[in-house]
């Protein structure tokens, strides 16, 4: 069953760019059908998930004799992260059925991105570190040829090769760290549950920060925090709308879904002992990313630069549980559950954004707030959903980012006040940016490129509006995602202490 | 001693299909020369078959312990006639109707014949013998095509051949001075006692030849001129096949040495340093393809001596026969590509292929990523057990700077599949861009181009799946393969 949601959208893409005679809207809709399809896959997976621990296991041989299996399955941190794939999927596949001009090589795009999404179900439900690794560089490649191919802007080439190369220097090392684990192990095994149940490398010794130093450079670069961060904006910049809304909502959520699942359950020892360093990395991020994107003129690198002020809450939270000393089991155990949060809501909500610049981009061919004003007029809808998304990006209570944000500070508070009080101002700073971003475009006198002509059309409001309903439904109704997310992080924190 | 000429199956059938293609090719006229050439393949097809089903009979040498019949001989019999086929279909364009179309088959059998016994041999003469058979017909292969960048490539082939032969009988001498005997099981006993000047000098002396065939650092000089400048075939098959064999001889000859009088693992070590990372750099600035290609299977050794470097330990043996079948049909599908576009000579020619040639492009895309490393593809996996086998081995810091290596390989795989998969771009006629030969020449070669295109196309697609499927396989590979190493 969850081998079928994972590669079920390989085999549509198969399909796709075998045929090539299909017309443009059997392309989309084919597209849209699998994607929905997808979503209806995982939310049954989710239904019929009786946690704690790991559910719908599949655990095959596939290279015994290098330690490798084919072992996937669920638990409370992947089910929300899977869930929020197939959502942020089938929202780009609906965006796609706007189509007024015909895009060049929808087949090919449509097929890329089915081959796309199994690539991060894939990493999401992966329980065995190679088959993590085969996921986390396939989706480079599938990245890279999406911005090269459809990216606009002169410079899109070079900042896919960009990415390509960052990401890809990222995957290496964490390669090297996967291998330092495998040799560490006893029996030799890549199994991450194994891993986790009798971590290798403990007892001190030079190799085990070594290896932790290793995988976290790999996850950094893909999460993006600073100073690994410098690929993200020009690839946002130059990616197409849906291609940007992957990048961001799913691609980057990797990163911090390696440190969850990898880093901190194998490695506890060297994680508590190194906790201060995540913490700082996780500030300096968060402080970074929200003056840089402060300074921003172009709406969609400004948003870019949200993302790492985001991860940053992440990586300060995860690093807040590795403080054992300094707080109590259930502080750490809400920083956890924050972080997993988190990953989804800034999934939902930059999703979301990202699509409302993809519109811009499209009625107006630049994304310079200075170009805008006023819009709020002639787009009133337009207008809304952007308002909406700015405040559940700021951490507006009624939305996701501040259930999320709320149990990251609550959680870190204790174990690392000073990072916390400086993170708070992160907060700040990025409230200020979104309200100014949304004066700048929506208000004041009607300013625009070129004119605008209509509304969002009903497959741009119906692929955004979803994904800010949701975020609004997890602010006002958390529960039903944290019962499943919390005993999760408990067995990370317990993981983690030991 | 052992006269067991059945178990010698594979390599007689090999010899046999020599003879008897360079027989037919005397008498057959040359429109009929390819009946000759599927003689050659049947040869090849009838050694591999002889080769699985001989694999499960004891590990044992014969012939008064000068050949061993073990888990590696048996994976380097399999590997290299499929490889020698594989060159065959991607040749069949080329060769067909030529007026050397036969010698072109007696070549790629004959140099087949000799990776196969270095691979075997487990006695310094019959190491000599293999040699020979492995680098002559080589040198005609080099010079196939007959045209003024094949003779430079024969002959720096040859001149290097010969010099690196005659320093590796001089090493031979040396141990069996040393030593007492030749053959492997008596040195392993002779050589402990010996002296370690002595024993540094030989071994260097003697490891000149393998490391030549391997194409490694410091032996590499003919890799690049050979691979753009002999035909497309001959290079795919002078940079593939004998790195199979040299390989494993050389795996073969160091296990004998003792390891308390010569630190040979950190000789090994340093070697497949500099080779990996003389190759990436100089890939870095090459404007042709093929010089890409050859500078990439430099490093590429690099990649397969960190498995010798560990030689004897846990899971050596196996990771480096894994990562060989995996590189050689990696390397010969990115050969293949080129063979199918004999016109485009330089990177900038390969713009706008993925509009053109979607599956070829595809075919390449997967190579060149395979050969980067890039998982689910063969090579990630012999890339993995080898990187794993070497930290294992206690040499973490090579796996470190390898992975080094393979970053900055990235870069210039890079620069072949960015323009392939450029969507924009003008896609300017491959014609255009060739930077050799004359007009009469181009013209001549594009009129073929279309037929050695349909072949070499086809093998390409054939190598991207079967790297794929050996990847995604790569837990059945690994338990077909048996580390057994006898003496």
């Amino acid at each position: 069953m969850l081998s079928l949601t994972v590669f079920l959208p390989l085999a549509a893409a198969l399909v796709l760019s075998a045929r090539r005679g299909l017309p443009d809207a059997a392309v989309r809709w084919l597209w849209v059908a699998v994607s929905g399809a997808e979503l209806g896959l995982v939310a049954v997976l989710w239904a019929t998930y009786d946690g704690p621990g790991i559910g719908h296991e599949t655990d095959r041989p596939w290279i015994p004799g290098a330690g490798a299996g084919y072992h996937i399955g669920v638990d409370g941190l992947s089910l929300p992260l899977l869930a929020l794939t197939a959502t942020v999927f089938l929202a780009c596949a609906v965006y796609s059925l706007r189509g007024r001009h015909a895009r060049h090589g929808i087949r090919r795009f449509a097929a890329l991105f089915l081959a796309l999404e199994t690539t991060c179900l894939g990493l999401f439900a992966a329980l065995d570190l190679i088959l993590f690794f085969l996921f986390f560089d396939l989706s480079i490649v599938g990245m890279y040829l999406v911005i090269a191919g459809w990216g606009h802007g002169e410079q899109a080439a070079r900042s896919a090769l960009k990415f390509f190369l960052y990401t890809f220097v990222g995957s290496l090392a964490l390669l090297l760290g996967f291998i330092g684990l495998y040799t560490a192990s006893d029996p030799h095994t890549f199994d991450i549950t194994e891993l986790a149940a009798d971590p290798p490398l403990e007892g001190g010794g030079a190799a085990g920060p070594l290896v932790l130093l290793a995988i976290a450079v790999g996850l950094a670069v893909k999460t993006p925090t600073f100073p690994f961060h410098t690929w993200l904006p020009p690839a946002h910049t130059d990616a197409p709308a849906a291609g940007s809304a992957v990048l961001a909502a799913v691609l980057l959520k990797m990163g911090t879904y390696g440190f969850v699942r990898i880093a901190m359950p194998i490695l506890p020892e060297d994680w508590r002992a190194h906790a201060m360093v995540f913490v700082a990395v996780g500030v300096v991020s968060v402080l970074y990313g929200a003056l840089v994107a402060l300074a921003q003129s172009d709406f969609k690198r400004m948003v870019a630069y949200t993302s790492v002020n985001h991860m940053g809450y992440i990586l300060l939270a995860l690093g807040a549980a590795g403080m054992v000393a300094d707080a109590d089991e259930a502080a750490r155990s809400t920083a956890v559950t924050g972080a997993v949060v988190q990953m989804v809501s800034h999934g939902l909500i930059t999703g979301a954004l990202f699509l409302l610049a993809g519109v811009l981009m499209e009625r107006g061919g630049t994304y310079e707030m200075d170009a805008w004003g006023g819009l709020a007029g002639p787009m009133p809808r337009f207008a809304a959903l952007t308002a909406v998304a700015a405040f559940a990006g700021l951490g507006l209570p009624g939305f996701s980012g501040f259930v999320a944000e709320f149990q990251i500070f609550a959680g870190s508070l204790g174990a690392v006040p000073v990072a916390t009080a400086l993170a708070l101002l992160g907060i700040l700073v990025t409230a200020g940016l979104f309200l100014w971003a949304l004066h700048r475009l929506l208000l004041g006198a009607r300013r625009e490129p070129r004119p605008v002509g209509a509304d969002l059309r009903p497959a741009e409001l119906l692929s955004v509006a979803p994904l800010l309903a949701l975020s609004l439904l997890i602010g006002v109704l958390p529960r039903w995602l944290l019962d499943t997310v919390e005993p999760a992080a408990r067995t990370v924190v317990d993981l983690v202490s030991r | 001693m052992h006269k067991e000429p059945l178990a010698l199956l594979p390599e007689i059938l090999l010899l046999l299909g020599a003879v008897a293609a360079l027989l037919a090719g005397s008498f057959l006229p040359r429109r009929r020369q390819w009946a000759a050439r599927a003689g050659a393949a049947a040869a090849l097809a009838a050694s591999l078959a002889a080769a699985v089903v001989l694999a499960p009979g004891d590990d044992r040498t014969v012939y008064a312990g000068t050949y061993a019949l073990d888990g590696a001989t048996d994976a380097v019999r399999v590997i290299v006639p499929a490889a020698a086929l594989t060159v065959l279909a991607l040749a069949s364009g080329r060769v067909r109707g030529d007026r050397r179309e036969t010698e072109f088959c007696v070549l790629v059998l004959l140099g087949s014949l000799g990776a196969v016994l270095l691979a075997g041999a487990s006695d310094l003469l019959l190491l000599a013998v293999a040699y020979l058979l492995a680098s002559i017909p080589l040198y005609a292969l080099a010079g196939w095509g007959r045209d003024a960048r094949g003779a430079e490539a024969a002959l720096k082939l040859y001149l290097l051949g010969v010099l690196l032969g005659i320093t590796m009988l001089l090493g031979t001498a040396v141990l069996y001075g040393l030593g007492g005997a030749t053959d492997y099981a008596a040195l392993a006993d002779g050589l402990p006692g010996a002296p370690r000047a002595a024993l540094a000098v030989g071994t260097v002396a003697l490891l000149a030849g393998p490391l030549f065939k391997a194409g490694a650092v410091p032996a590499h000089f003919w890799v690049p001129d050979a691979a753009s400048g002999a035909t497309v075939p001959a290079a795919a098959f002078l940079t593939t096949v004998p790195k199979i064999g040299a390989l494993v001889a050389l795996y073969r000859v160091l296990t004998v040495l003792p390891e308390q009088v010569l630190q040979w693992r950190v000789l090994l070590a340093v070697l497949a340093v500099a080779t990996m990372t003389l190759g990436n750099l100089a890939a870095f600035a090459q404007r042709d393809p093929l010089r890409l290609l050859g500078y990439s299977t430099v490093s590429q050794a690099g990649y397969l001596l960190m498995a010798v470097a560990v030689a004897g330990r846990a899971e050596a043996l196996r990771s480096l026969l894994l990562y060989l079948a995996a590189y050689a049909v990696t390397n010969l599908g990115a050969f293949a590509v080129a063979a199918a576009l004999p016109t485009s000579r330089t990177l900038e020619a390969y713009r706008g292929l993925g509009r053109r040639r979607p599956l070829l492009a595809a075919a390449l895309t997967v190579c060149l990523l395979g050969l980067v490393g890039t998982p689910p593809t063969a090579v990630f996996m012999g890339k993995l057990t080898v990187f794993s086998a070497t930290w294992d081995g206690g040499m973490a810091w090579l796996a470190v700077v390898a992975a080094v290596n393979t970053v900055a390989s990235l870069f210039y795989y890079l620069r072949w599949i960015a323009p392939v998969l450029s969507i924009r771009g003008p896609g300017r006629p491959p014609q255009d861009a060739g930077p050799s030969g004359g007009n009469g020449r181009r013209r001549e070669a594009a009129a073929v181009a279309a037929e050695p295109g349909r072949w070499a196309a086809g093998t390409a697609v054939a190598a991207a799946s079967v790297t794929l499927v050996l990847g995604a396989g790569a837990g059945w590979g690994l338990g077909a393969l048996s580390d057994a190493l006898v003496r």
